[in-house]
């Protein structure tokens, strides 16, 4: 079923290289929220207008990019399916595909860049980069804001910096991010304590699956919640601190757990990786929970012969809209866990 | 997830029951959430949004924001958003809501940033001349300085200065 050489399709960029504190840090984000002067904000703004502001940018890009091969995506002509598989490779937000009219999805070829036209403002610039990242993403980010900058005149203030539809954004129009895996803090109940102190100093997490306080697969996404009154160099370097921390704290859980309970550890881990290559169907909770206890497993030394690469992907290749899209049809709950439990069977007895 | 109830729509809201030491969880799609409840005994407030949230920021703390009697009417000229549709609302129209809201925009952002002064990038484009318009404004204070301490030969290159940058703008 898995053709490796459409995994691009299904997969973001970063998910194939391993980068700094990969072991912990999946990947640095920063989000630069930008409109344009003389139209109002997306949601207030008419068809037409919408319909200028997209070709506006297109056009932007059009003419000339130091960014390589773009891929311009009209949301329209995609289907419900593939909108959702966007939005599973983290390239587009959840909101920008509810209603698709004259939006437009601009990505580069390697997926470090992508570009919503017509969100919540008129334009977010994103950029991803593996593992623990911050200052290439925002480098890339800075790099394409002056691009666009060069031809597009933005709706600028002196006093208040960018300008967004909503004022939370206001300001440098900078959100920063890093998607963490915490493992060994979620095993030793750690983590919601060292999680809860972060929102005292101006940081934000969330669970990157599940609802509420869990999160299944042990994904945190961590972001700064303030844009206005510090640089962005200052924001990002005040998330990376943070980050780092964080990192540290995992990485010695994780050796401390391997040195006073080793067996324990290995009992855990081995019967979770068991599960995996053995299973006939997996849902998505039960997959989420089981790579993260293998992809530990791996790290730390304890499953040997797997590439920690291909249990990353697997995260992305078990969702749902991205099954499905590989299978080629819409599939019932009951079928996905089947793709699912054999897509992972096959990704890791091939290796 | 999907609603456990009618299997149709996703599960957005989940309910966590402690009864005697047992825990129940359910995971049910908003309608399903809102007919069942009564039944569980929960009670649903009205919903947590962001909207929700900007509103109580603006309303709380007497006295520091302005009150719905007096932003009433207050009105962006621009997009002809009013300062109530974004009280609701949670959004601006337009950048010019910025300026037309200014007053009761800047405790608002205060609260969500601890400021309400950007620092930070500024565009080369436009960037260039909001400079020079700083510039110009520090000059025009200093002149009101030298005018009063009746320096005039200060104040006369003050003068010349001010007229040399507006040329630049």
């Amino acid at each position: 079923m898995i053709n490796q050489e459409h995994l691009k399709d299904f997969l973001p960029g970063w998910v194939f290289v391993n980068g700094d504190s990969g072991d912990v840090a999946f990947s640095s984000r920063i989000r630069l929220a930008r409109n344009l002067k003389g139209f109002p904000f997306p949601s207030y703004a008419n068809e037409q207008q919408l319909a200028v502001i997209n070709e506006t940018v297109k056009q932007a890009l059009k003419n000339k990019s130091d960014f390589g091969l773009l891929e311009f995506k009209n949301i329209e002509d995609l289907t419900p399916g593939e909108r959702l598989v966007l939005v599973e490779k983290h390239l587009c937000s959840p909101q920008f595909i509810e209603n698709p009219r004259f939006k437009t999805l601009i990505v580069n070829e390697e997926q470090s860049i992508s570009i919503m036209v017509n969100e919540e403002d008129h334009l977010r610039i994103q950029t991803i980069m593996p593992g623990f990242s911050l200052e290439n993403a925002l480098l890339l980010a800075n790099r394409v804001d002056d691009f666009f900058e060069s031809s597009l005149e933005y709706c600028f203030d002196e006093y208040c910096g960018y300008l967004t539809a909503c004022p939370t954004n206001v300001g440098t129009g900078i959100r920063a991010s890093v998607m963490l895996h915490l493992p060994g803090l979620t095993l030793v109940d750690q983590v919601k304590k060292v999680l809860s102190a972060l929102a005292h100093i101006g940081i934000n997490v969330r669970g990157m699956y599940g609802e509420g306080t869990e999160s299944y697969g042990d994904l945190y996404q961590v972001s700064n919640q303030v844009t206005l009154g510090r640089s962005e160099e200052d924001l990002a370097n005040h998330l990376k601190s943070v980050c780092r921390q964080v990192i540290e704290q995992e990485k010695a859980v994780r050796e401390a757990l391997l040195k006073d309970s080793k067996v324990q550890l290995e009992d855990k881990l081995c019967r979770s990786y068991g599960i995996l290559t053995q299973a006939r169907m997996l849902t998505s909770q039960e997959a989420l929970k089981l790579l993260s206890d293998a992809k530990l497993g791996v790290e730390l030394g304890i499953i040997a012969g797997v590439n920690v690469i291909n249990i990353r992907k697997l995260f992305f290749l078990t969702r749902a809209s991205i099954l499905q899209k590989m299978v080629g049809r819409e599939l019932s709950p009951s079928e996905r866990d089947f793709y699912r439990a054999k897509t992972i069977r096959d990704f890791l007895n091939q290796v | 997830m999907l609603c456990q109830r009618c299997q149709e729509r996703p599960a957005t809201v989940h309910l966590t029951k402690m009864f005697d030491h047992e825990k129940t969880e359910l995971h049910l799609c908003e309608l399903c959430a809102k007919s069942v409840g009564s039944e569980l005994g929960f009670i649903f407030g009205p919903n947590f949004t962001f909207q929700n949230l900007i509103a109580g920021l603006l309303e709380g703390d007497l006295g520091m924001y302005p009150q719905p009697t007096a932003d009433k009417g207050l009105c962006c000229e621009n997009c002809g958003l009013t300062f109530s549709d974004f009280r609701n609302g949670g959004m601006l129209g337009c950048g010019d809501c910025y300026r037309y809201f200014q007053n009761g925009l800047e405790p608002l952002l205060k609260k969500v940033h601890g400021s309400h002064r950007h620092i930070g990038k500024v565009p080369k484009r436009t960037g260039g001349k909001v400079r020079i318009r700083k510039e110009i404004e520090d000059l025009r204070l200093e002149l009101q300085r030298a005018i009063g301490k009746e320096d005039y030969e200060h104040a006369a290159y003050l003068r010349d200065e001010i007229r040399r940058r507006e040329r630049e703008l």
